[in-house]
């Protein structure tokens, strides 16, 4: 089985690019472009340079020894969050601005939900003097004050999503319309693993730097390079698209992806996608979403503001379909209480995205000997005001 | 022969009207499609509103919300038209985006339009290639006509192929943008009219995005066959009654 993409922008019956004619030059001009800049050695050199002087990597892999004694296995934490403005988005972000330049693009436009994304997109445009969009639902904007000041501080300007349900999927319609009016100079770079073919395996690729070192990293401490279970917490699934891609071809790795099961996963108030969604089309690829019957969106929830997208990449679409990966559901107190747990534990103040990858080791039993690699995406400061009156701090 | 193909023999500029069925109330959808006959208009692409239309601008995207949450569906909007034949004989497109179809399933939307008397299809994000290797033989089945887009960025080589996939009429975009969201043509987009005149498709064009009145109708109509109005009728509307249409319908074609 392959679990990567084919040469039509596919993982198994999941990805392609339906597009508005309107997209179809951008969008090519991409596909036809990527993997050619991506091998060229003055990006690798520059890409490579950038993320070790400026993002911080390598990021540490942690042996979490508390934890691991609490749940009787061996946890190591892939550090993500000690990355420059605390989370894995930065590693996309640094490759699509250097792939937006040699694409000869001046204008940059992203979209964002809790505001990381955006952040890291800001961030990236100030360090190359960029011009800089992004789109936030009016809700997010309202409910993620301090990252949009930081947006500003970066000198990014920050439009409001007004349409629809005024969230993360109205802000990436917004950025697409964006990219619509103007074909010719703006690059869109998109945060998630998600879109038209080339995006899902292009921001793959710029992710699959954790699990590249996840495997060095380890074969430094235990003397193997492959661990019993990866586990990553999935929106649209950048982050766990990274912490995988290394291992999908290694059969003695289990693959965990963990979505938001919000306030359960039949209550109503979910982002659980991989058991509530139905193929259909969302943003421009074929994969699991949540919708009516209809095929209308649905707005998902979760207290996490990056885990709720109504849809999943298709490249994990594909990965629960084949059953490749074991998709389990965390709700919002689940995960709140696996924070806090970290916290006290090990003294790391997790997102609360990541907080739900933590959560799995309340659900489940390891073996005493399994070796289980936890993607630490992001950290917790975004997520004070959350904790604060989630535990009436 | 499809009444679109019969109706692009016509020797005059033929003025398309689009409206998002259920808007501005659920049940306006046959009134409002015998009053732009009645008004002359020579064809009508009925909206399947949709909650995430990416190629559409707020005027657009606003009147689908109001149709979803005035309890507009696939199966609501076919039981409205069940009897459209009866009283209007102008070509009838359908004008939505895939998920919904795809939910409906394919084959079955492309039966059910048929059986209504629905002589087209344009589906933005379909796009051409996919609609060429998967779906191009069940809508040829069904006697549908599937309408594809052309920008002023699409190549010329690719104009060509969609040329040679379409067998009605080819939606020239006036310009990069989403729906509703420019006023007047320059000599830009005149150029590009005049560029696509002279490729000599097979398949005739007919402009949409940016028309909105009498002048950018004639406009765009000098090099094209006809042309799509969308928003600047929705927002008519918005602001008068549905028996009013003859006067939008007169202000463009005067």
């Amino acid at each position: 089985m392959n679990y990567n993409v084919n040469e039509k922008g596919y993982y198994g019956e999941f990805g392609g690019a339906f597009i508005p004619e309107m997209l179809y030059p951008n969008v090519e001009e991409l596909r036809q472009k990527y993997l050619e800049v991506m091998a060229e050695p003055d990006f690798k050199k520059e890409f490579n340079q950038l993320l070790k002087d400026y993002v911080g990597r390598p990021s540490p892999l942690y042996f979490a020894k508390r934890l691991s004694e609490k749940y009787h296995t061996k946890i190591y934490l892939k550090r993500e969050d000690l990355n420059h403005t605390g989370a894995h988005k930065i590693n996309n972000t640094i490759g699509q601005i250097l792939m937006a330049k040699r694409l000869g693009k001046t204008r940059i436009i992203a979209e964002t939900g809790a505001g990381q994304h955006g952040v890291a997109t800001a961030t990236v445009c100030a360090l190359m003097g960029l011009e800089c969009i992004v789109y936030m639902g009016e809700i997010d904007i309202a409910r993620q004050a301090p990252n949009v000041a930081r947006m500003k501080m970066l000198g990014a300007k920050v439009v409001p999503a007004l349409s629809g349900s005024r969230t993360l999927k109205d802000a990436t319609n917004e950025a697409i319309r964006d990219w619509i009016n103007n074909p010719v100079n703006t690059h869109y770079i998109i945060g998630s693993a998600i879109g038209p073919h080339p995006y899902p395996d292009m921001v793959t690729r710029f992710q699959s730097i954790i699990s590249e070192e996840i495997k060095w990293q380890l074969k430094e401490q235990i003397g193997r390079e492959n661990p019993d279970y990866v586990v990553a917490c999935i929106g649209g699934g950048s982050n766990a698209a990274g912490t995988y891609y290394h291992f999908l071809h290694e059969p003695d790795v289990n693959i965990i992806a963990v979505e938001a099961a919000g306030l359960g996963v039949n209550s109503g108030e979910s982002a659980a996608t991989s058991v509530l969604g139905k193929e259909g089309i969302i943003h421009g690829c074929k994969t699991l979403l949540m919708q009516t019957n209809d095929g209308q969106i649905t707005e998902p929830y979760s207290i996490s503001a990056g885990l709720d997208y109504p849809g999943v990449g298709p490249m994990h679409a594909h990965l629960c379909k084949t059953g490749r990966a074991e998709f389990m559901a965390i709700t919002d107190d689940e995960a709140m209480t696996a924070g806090l747990e970290l916290c006290q534990l090990e003294g790391i103040i997790p997102a609360i995205e990541s907080s739900h990858a933590l959560a799995i080791f309340e659900q489940r039993t390891f073996k005493p000997d399994d070796v289980i690699v936890v993607s630490l995406s992001g950290r917790g400061d975004k997520d004070l005001d959350t904790y604060i009156k989630y535990f009436k701090l | 022969m499809n009444r679109i193909n019969q109706k692009l023999k016509e020797d005059k500029k033929l003025l398309s009207i689009y409206f998002t069925a259920g808007y501005p109330s659920l049940n306006d959808t046959v009134t409002i499609i015998q009053n732009l006959e009645k008004s002359g208009v020579d064809m009508i692409e009925i909206g399947l509103p949709f909650s995430d239309p990416l190629a559409d601008g707020p005027t657009i995207q606003a009147s689908s919300t109001q149709a979803l949450k005035n309890g507009m569906t696939t199966e609501v909007l076919f039981k409205q038209l069940k009897d459209i034949r009866k009283s209007v004989s102008i070509p009838l497109i359908i004008m939505g985006y895939f998920n919904p179809v795809l939910q409906y399933g394919v084959e079955a939307f492309c039966k059910k339009c048929q059986e209504i008397g629905i002589d087209g299809l344009i589906i933005p994000d379909l796009p051409v290639d996919v609609y060429h290797d998967e779906y191009k033989t069940i809508f040829e089945h069904y006697g549908l006509i599937n309408v594809f887009l052309i920008t002023p960025q699409t190549s010329d080589e690719r104009i060509r192929f969609i040329d040679s996939v379409s067998n009605g009429f080819i939606y020239m975009v006036s310009s990069a943008s989403v729906t509703g969201s420019q006023s007047g043509f320059g000599d830009e987009n005149t150029a590009y009219f005049k560029r696509i005149a002279d490729m000599h498709l097979k398949n005739p064009q007919i402009v949409g995005f940016g028309i909105s009145d009498h002048e950018t109708f004639t406009q765009a109509t000098a090099y094209a066959k006809g042309a799509i109005i969308g928003s600047a009728f929705i927002k008519h509307l918005t602001s008068k009654k549905i028996d009013t249409i003859n006067e939008f319908v007169n202000f463009v074609v005067k």
